[in-house]
């Protein structure tokens, strides 16, 4: 699992069906220290995350599935969580 | 999935069998306010999109999956065609 910014979201009427009705968010990857990673993606949200929250998300296709629920489908990544907080260290 | 641009198309004549029928297209990746990044792909279609279109795509085995009960052997196919992004942070 990786976490990252939710930074917008994606419009779009024609899409495969089994994404029909799902919101599609645009997620910044980020580093654990916070500093962006990459080019943003686009994942399903089933959590209700908002704009500049952070989330817990998934680019394991498999996961992702299941997080849709549909069966096989064309999805390859999903929010899993949205963050309150991170604690870490380097020990 | 990752956005991008149709910026082209591919015909191969002599190709797997499952992949008849189905179009080739090339996709620019980029970023939400349309700079391309990275290396331009080839992706499957599962929308019916064209050249100039924004898109966003699946990849790797999870790209196979739209066309299912087909097995087709593809790592990336386009699943949607964007209508609007909306950057808010």
């Amino acid at each position: 699992m990786l976490i990252g910014r939710v930074i917008g979201n994606v419009v779009a009427t024609k899409k495969n069906l089994k994404l029909d009705g799902e919101k599609l968010l645009l997620v910044q990857p980020l580093e654990l220290s916070g500093a962006s990673k990459g080019t943003p993606i686009i994942a399903i949200d089933r959590m209700g995350a908002g704009p500049k929250e952070r989330v817990l998300y998934t680019q394991d296709g498999r996961t992702a599935q299941q997080i849709l629920g549909r069966g096989v489908s064309g999805v390859d990544a999903a929010i899993l969580g949205v963050i309150d907080e991170i604690d870490f260290s380097n020990g | 999935m990752q956005l991008g641009i149709v910026c082209g198309t591919l015909v191969a004549s002599r190709k797997d069998e499952r992949l008849e029928g189905i179009n080739l297209l090339v996709i620019q990746p980029i970023t939400p306010d349309g700079a391309s990044v990275g290396k331009t792909l080839i992706a499957t279609d599962a929308m019916g999109a064209g050249p100039g279109e924004r898109v966003f795509w699946v990849k790797s085995k999870e790209a196979a999956n739209p066309f299912e009960p087909v097995e087709v052997p593809t790592d990336a196919t386009i699943v949607g065609i964007v209508d609007l992004v909306n950057v808010e942070a």
